[in-house]
């Protein structure tokens, strides 16, 4: 069931998404991503890859993961709810099924070492993972003010023997460390290999991680035709970059019945311009490799994206969801701060299931998506991610301090005022 | 033919090595921009490379992108370049200007618009980070229609068949990358550009400039053996910081009269 397969409905020889995606990337890197290309097409082709990865996927990450049916948060919403629990997957979140996958890439290509960039610190975890089980040594750029807001993932990615470098340039957030972990393998990428944790960045990123996080939509696809005997009639997930969304929706691409839902942060609300919402109310830019949708200004600056979830603090979105809203394949939501602490104790309270910040922003979606498909209608939610990372926030999101961060001034006001006058543009 | 190309045809016909100035508009203010351009080609160099200051410049050392920081603060950006660049040319400052920067706030503009204004202001050919040769078109194609140019960027990881390329777009110069990193980065040396560069020329046919790394009038003199041309950016932006208030111009003039000097040595 695990079996990993390249060939995805969109997979694009020229790197494109319709008019989206692209390699737009310094020169130096373009012979590094054409190598990337080549080597991902082969191990595709090859049944010895495909066996590894689904060896790793069984027996490490722990897949296939469960489609847990929500009896409780059913009744309460009036719809059939599963869960596809990618929280129960090692390192508690979907972003492994890509790390294992491109490390095995990555040793195939001989490179030796490893970087990556993280927001919320789960896609760094998850290469501090690998970087471990397959001996490679690794860094991680991760933005000094996540660093603050996240200090429980950074302590976990050094003890995996990963070094993480703060980010102090630009924002401080996610789109920082993106720029500085191409500055490094602009610089050493004779024998690095960027390990980019979501659908975006240059061709054939977007694929590669697409077809590797699929392997959550294929098993969705069998498990609820075994419950059911039937497709559910919509998904939905939180977008950020959107690398667990297109996991699940892509191989239910050519379902037509199936609506496909993704859900974006908006931040302290839409009106107020302190939002996350790439899609809804972005436009079309170029940003870290790939034409799509950003969130920029007239004058074509990023604009800083803000979300109480740093996984989805990011002011682009991968291009193949571009592509997806342009032609209104899938549709995108948003669901401010507030909406999301509403729904990650909606889940927890009904479930007994605490979800990461970024999940919690599809559950508080839930309720619109089941009066859409009404009592017999059947809903499955992509649970990207369990929510012990971000009890700190949380708890002071609700008035609670728990006393865990060690840097309480650089993580003032949680939601993106921090960084005093380094973050300011 | 634009400025730029009629001094690559001087530069050729003569001998002279072209020295390529990069500056960033806007630091320490557009204000200051048109006179730190003038002092700069006034001082003996031969193109100008003007930076248009972007939010993300994630092919810049950490010298640039605090420029580009302080440029943005001060209000710089893609309009105030084009505004200083219609400045000079009104004021009779004929240097050839190559703009640089990232693709996004060009696209945002509208290459078309873009391509317009850039012609309307005076810009003699333009320097994408992020449009690599295969995504080059997208911007060549509205600049050639105006006759403007695109600079092209060869790195050492570019294999022969890549820097063939090039030759589409018959550029007035190509800009040779000298070392894998970004800008501002230690000077490796000269050593292996050599044959680098005449591969270059030669599957081009365009001029080679060479940058990334140059801090010195020694380094300039020792790529000028065998490149066309000379980059130098981060150590004119460095001298630009040190700078006491309304000294830019002064300090930069300086510094690109020694650069001039080692050259021409």
């Amino acid at each position: 069931m695990s079996e990993f397969t390249a060939a995805g409905p969109a997979t694009p020889g020229d790197g494109r998404f319709g008019k989206y995606g692209g390699q737009y990337v310094a020169e130096t890197l373009m012979p590094a991503i054409h190598e990337l290309a080549g080597a991902y097409a082969a191990a595709a082709g090859d049944p010895l890859f495909q066996a590894e990865l689904s060896r790793y996927f069984r027996h490490y990450v722990g897949r296939p993961s469960l489609l847990t049916f929500a009896a409780n948060l059913s009744s309460e919403l009036g719809a059939k709810i599963y869960l596809k629990r990618e929280d129960l997957n090692h390192t508690g979140a979907h972003k492994i099924n890509n790390c294992i996958g491109q490390a095995l890439l990555a040793r195939r290509m001989g490179k030796r070492r490893l970087i990556a960039e993280t927001g919320a610190g789960q896609h760094g975890v998850a290469t501090a993972t690998v970087a471990a089980l397959f001996g490679m040594p690794c860094d991680v750029y991760m933005g000094a003010e996540d660093v603050a807001r996240q200090s429980l993932n950074v302590f976990r990615m050094k003890l995996l023997g990963t070094r993480v470098i703060p980010v102090h340039s630009g924002t401080c957030t996610l789109k920082d460390a993106m720029n500085e972990a191409l500055r490094d393998w602009v610089t050493n990428v004779e024998d690095t290999h960027y390990l980019i944790g979501s659908v975006a960045g240059p061709h054939p990123y977007p694929v590669i991680v697409r077809d590797l996080q699929a392997v959550i939509g294929r098993e969705a696809r069998e498990q609820i035709l075994g419950l059911e005997g039937c497709l559910p009639d919509a998904l939905v997930a939180c977008v950020g970059g959107g690398s667990n969304a297109a996991g699940l929706f892509s191989p239910f691409e050519g379902d037509r019945s199936v609506a496909m839902i993704g859900v974006e942060a908006a931040g302290e609300g839409i009106e107020t311009g302190r939002h996350a919402a790439t899609l809804g109310h972005g436009r079309v830019g170029v940003l870290h490799g790939s034409k799509s949708y950003v969130l920029c200004r007239d004058d074509g600056q990023i604009s800083e994206a803000h979300s109480i979830s740093a996984g989805l603090d990011y002011p682009g979105v991968g291009p193949e969801h571009a592509l997806w809203k342009d032609t209104g394949r899938a549709r995108y939501l948003t669901r401010t701060n507030r909406e999301a602490l509403d729904g990650l104790t909606l889940l927890a309270r009904t479930e007994g299931i605490l979800c990461a910040l970024e999940t919690a922003h599809a559950v508080a979606a839930l309720a619109e998506v089941a009066s859409d498909v009404g009592p017999d209608g059947i809903v499955i939610l992509g649970l990207s991610g369990r929510g012990d990372k971000d009890m700190s926030t949380v708890a002071r999101a609700m008035g609670t301090d728990l006393g865990l961060d060690g840097d309480r001034n650089s993580a003032a006001g949680s939601n993106g005022q921090g960084g005093g006058e380094e973050g300011d543009r | 033919m634009t400025r730029l190309r009629a001094v690559m045809d001087r530069a050729r016909q003569t001998g002279r090595k072209f020295l390529v100035i990069y500056l960033t508009e806007g630091d320490p203010s557009p204000e200051q921009t048109p006179a730190i351009v003038s002092a700069a080609a006034d001082a003996g160099a031969d193109v100008i490379e003007l930076g248009v200051p972007f939010s993300d410049p994630n092919a810049d050392g950490v010298v640039i992108q605090e420029a580009m920081q302080r440029a943005l603060v001060a209000g710089g950006g893609l309009h105030s370049a084009l505004d200083s660049v219609a400045h000079l040319r009104s004021s009779g400052c004929e240097v050839p200007i190559v703009l640089f920067g990232y693709y996004n706030p060009l696209f945002v503009y509208g290459t078309e618009a873009f391509a317009d204004a850039a012609k309307g202001a005076g810009v003699d050919a333009v320097l994408t980070v992020d449009l690599p040769l295969d995504e080059l078109e997208e911007l060549h194609g509205p600049l050639s229609k105006r006759g403007l140019d695109v600079v092209p960027l060869i790195a050492p990881t570019s294999g022969s068949e890549r820097i063939a390329r090039v030759e589409e777009f018959a550029p007035p110069f190509v800009y040779y990358i000298s070392m894998t990193g970004i800008t501002g980065a230690a000077f490796r040396g000269a050593s292996g550009g050599r044959d680098r560069v005449a591969e270059i020329r030669s599957l081009s046919g365009a001029p080679v400039a060479v940058g990334f790394g140059i801090k010195t009038a020694d380094d300039a003199r020792s790529v000028a053996e065998y490149a066309d041309g000379v980059v130098v950016g981060s150590a004119v932006i460095r001298r630009i910081a040190s700078a006491g208030a309304g000294q830019a111009a002064r300090a930069v003039a300086e510094f690109v009269a020694e650069l001039r000097a080692g050259i021409d040595s």
